[in-house]
């Protein structure tokens, strides 16, 4: 378990005079579950756009999945999986085709996805639900949906970009069941929240301020280290100090 | 190349799952075609004609001098003979031609009666009838002039024959017209919308982040459209000929190759309107008022270019309808070949490769 999937040395991106992203610097582990916090305007979505490939960085390096962000960002894509707030599902089609759908543009043999979509439904309980159009399901249901299609190429990294917005505690927290058990699998979750209840699921939790990673580690050593009782505390504490506005 | 149908597959599901996209995509084309019937009279101010005059007498001479003289008509060129006539009229440009028989003077003095062709272009009805009506006029008038010293009545009399359209049906006029205007409505509107939907969903972070390609995400968005609007040409096309049996007098193939071309054109204005912006309606209120309008107003449908300001008649160069509408009025209704409307699909092509690289050039710089 010392593997690093992500790997990032003073990655920087710049947009003019404006320095979005500054030096930042950090591994994670397979299988780890990594929480990526910040304040609005802090940075994380440029930070996550670098790591995805979507994005070339300024300067700094960075590998993911063990491929340069600078040359590989083709081979990045095919290892990682990515969910979004909006849960990015279309309503129009029905559970079945969104999973084949999505199965399919990553490249999936028929057959694979026959065999992991039949898994995905069971695993969710959902087989009855095969043939009905996403819009008429449930939000925590999409939700879940959406994690499950975004894994579904068993990627080695899965990026969720605050996947629980707009949800309920309960709801919630059966979404992290999920992630639990994909990180039992061997997939590392790289995951952003504004929730501070999920920042403590996570194994380890990197605060960026400013653009700036100014705090790195588990949230019980985070508490200890900022002497407080909740992450909440902690982010707090961090994110007055900012200087940048939304 | 699997991926890349899957991609397809799923517009495919898109569209037809869509209700509303589907009234607008097969309805609209059938109820526009039926209720376009209404004629539209337009006044008509410096036509462009030719004069053929075998007379050269007093007579074809004053005649001529009158037609000059009115704001209506512009005399381009005097032709020496019939043959050439034709060639005029294919250019498009030439819009009536008036032919004075050999000894037109002589035979008003001696017969007190002579004849006068007047041949106008009725591919496009209305004009064609204003036309020989203010020439018919101008003639009465010079008959009314000479008769006020004479004792006896002198008699001129129009001969008017109507080039490509003999029956004046309205329908030539606007077949062209909507078919212009539905695949501009069905192809820009459409598959920009298409793909700004997906930025407000999300799905495109999702589609961007995946290894498939960003070209191959509006490519597969652009070959639904492009089939189902060639569907629409052919609905459009069976309509006019067995409903307001108007024939094709063209090569169809023809017609539809340059369809096909036009309908290019427009998905990539559609794309090129949805990588500069980022909601529905933006995206559909661009695609009407800043598509549909040039359309109906400049594409020479509606309203004859030729009486526009100058300002205006260079705007209408760069409306891709007008290119088009131009195009199918010469295969549809005057039969015309490729050598005659090369020019145009040239034009047409070039508007295409040009939006084409805009819009993909900006598309890269979204990313």
């Amino acid at each position: 378990m010392n593997e690093k999937v992500i790997s990032c040395n003073a990655l920087t991106k710049r947009f003019g005079d404006f320095t979005a992203v500054d030096s930042i610097t950090f591994d994670v582990q397979k299988g780890e579950i990594f929480g990526f916090l910040g304040a609005n305007g802090a940075g994380k979505t440029t930070a996550m756009r670098m790591l995805c490939g979507l994005s070339i960085p300024t300067s700094g390096e960075a590998t993911i999945a063990g491929f340069n962000v600078y040359k590989e960002t083709e081979k990045i894509k095919k290892s990682i999986g990515y969910m979004s707030q909006k849960f990015s599902l279309y309503d129009d089609l029905t559970v079945q085709e969104n999973i084949t759908f999505f199965a399919g543009i990553y490249g999936l043999s028929d057959k694979a996805i026959k065999e992991n979509s039949a898994a995905l439904l069971k695993q969710l309980g959902m087989v009855d639900q095969a043939n009905k159009r996403v819009g008429s399901l449930p939000l925590g249901w999409k939700q879940k949906l959406a994690f499950s299609t975004a894994i579904i190429h068993q990627p080695e990294i899965v990026f969720l970009d605050e996947p629980t917005g707009g949800v309920d505690p309960v709801t919630r927290r059966q979404f992290w069941d999920l992630i639990y058990e994909a990180s039992g699998n061997g997939i590392t979750i790289f995951v952003t929240t504004h929730y501070m209840d999920e920042a403590e699921y996570c194994n380890r939790v990197s605060i960026m301020v400013d653009g700036r990673v100014e705090a790195l580690d588990t949230p019980t050593n985070l508490k200890k280290q900022f002497k407080v009782a909740t992450m909440d505390e902690v982010f707090y504490h961090l994110a007055r100090e900012a200087k940048r506005g939304e | 190349m699997k991926q890349f149908l899957t991609f397809v597959r799923k517009e495919f599901l898109h569209v037809l799952r869509d209700k509303k996209t589907l009234f607008i995509l097969f309805g609209m084309p059938i109820v526009q075609i039926l209720i376009f019937g209404f004629a539209l009279t337009n006044e008509v101010k410096n036509s462009q004609i030719v004069v053929v005059d075998y007379a050269k007498d007093m007579a074809s001479q004053e005649i001529i001098t009158k037609i000059e003289a009115s704001r209506y008509f512009e005399i381009t060129k005097s032709l020496a003979g019939s043959k050439e006539l034709e060639a005029a009229f294919r250019t498009g440009k030439i819009k009536m031609a008036i032919v004075f028989p050999e000894g037109f003077n002589n035979q008003l003095l001696h017969q007190n009666k002579a004849q006068i062709q007047v041949i106008a272009d009725a591919s496009d009805p209305n004009n064609a009838t204003t036309l020989t009506n203010y020439v018919s006029s101008i003639i009465g008038d010079y008959q009314a002039q000479l008769n006020e010293n004479s004792p006896v009545p002198y008699q001129i009399k129009p001969e008017v024959k109507m080039l490509y359209n003999p029956q004046l049906k309205g329908a030539p006029n606007f077949v062209p017209g909507v078919m212009a205007l539905v695949l501009m409505l069905v192809c820009v509107m459409m598959t920009a919308i298409s793909i700004v939907k997906e930025k407000e969903t999300g799905t495109m972070e999702i589609l961007l982040v995946s290894p498939f390609k960003p070209i191959m995400v509006i490519l597969s968005k652009a070959v639904p459209y492009l089939l189902l609007s060639m569907v629409n040409v052919v609905s459009i096309l069976l309509l006019s000929v067995f409903v307001l049996d108007l024939p094709i007098a063209g090569n169809i193939f023809l017609l539809f190759a340059e369809s096909t071309l036009f309908i290019i054109t427009c998905l990539t204005l559609g794309i090129f309107i949805s990588v500069k912006t980022d909601s529905q309606q933006t995206a559909m209120l661009i695609s009407l008022l800043g598509m549909l309008l040039p359309t109906l107003l400049f594409s020479g449908f509606m309203f004859p270019i030729e009486n526009m300001p100058i300002a205006l008649q260079w705007f209408s160069n760069i409306v891709p309808s007008k290119w088009y509408y131009i195009i199918v009025k010469g295969i549809m209704i005057k039969g015309l070949g490729f050598s005659y409307v090369w020019k145009e699909t040239l034009i047409l092509f070039g508007i295409t490769v040009f939006l084409l690289i805009i819009s993909l050039k900006s598309f890269k710089i979204r990313l």
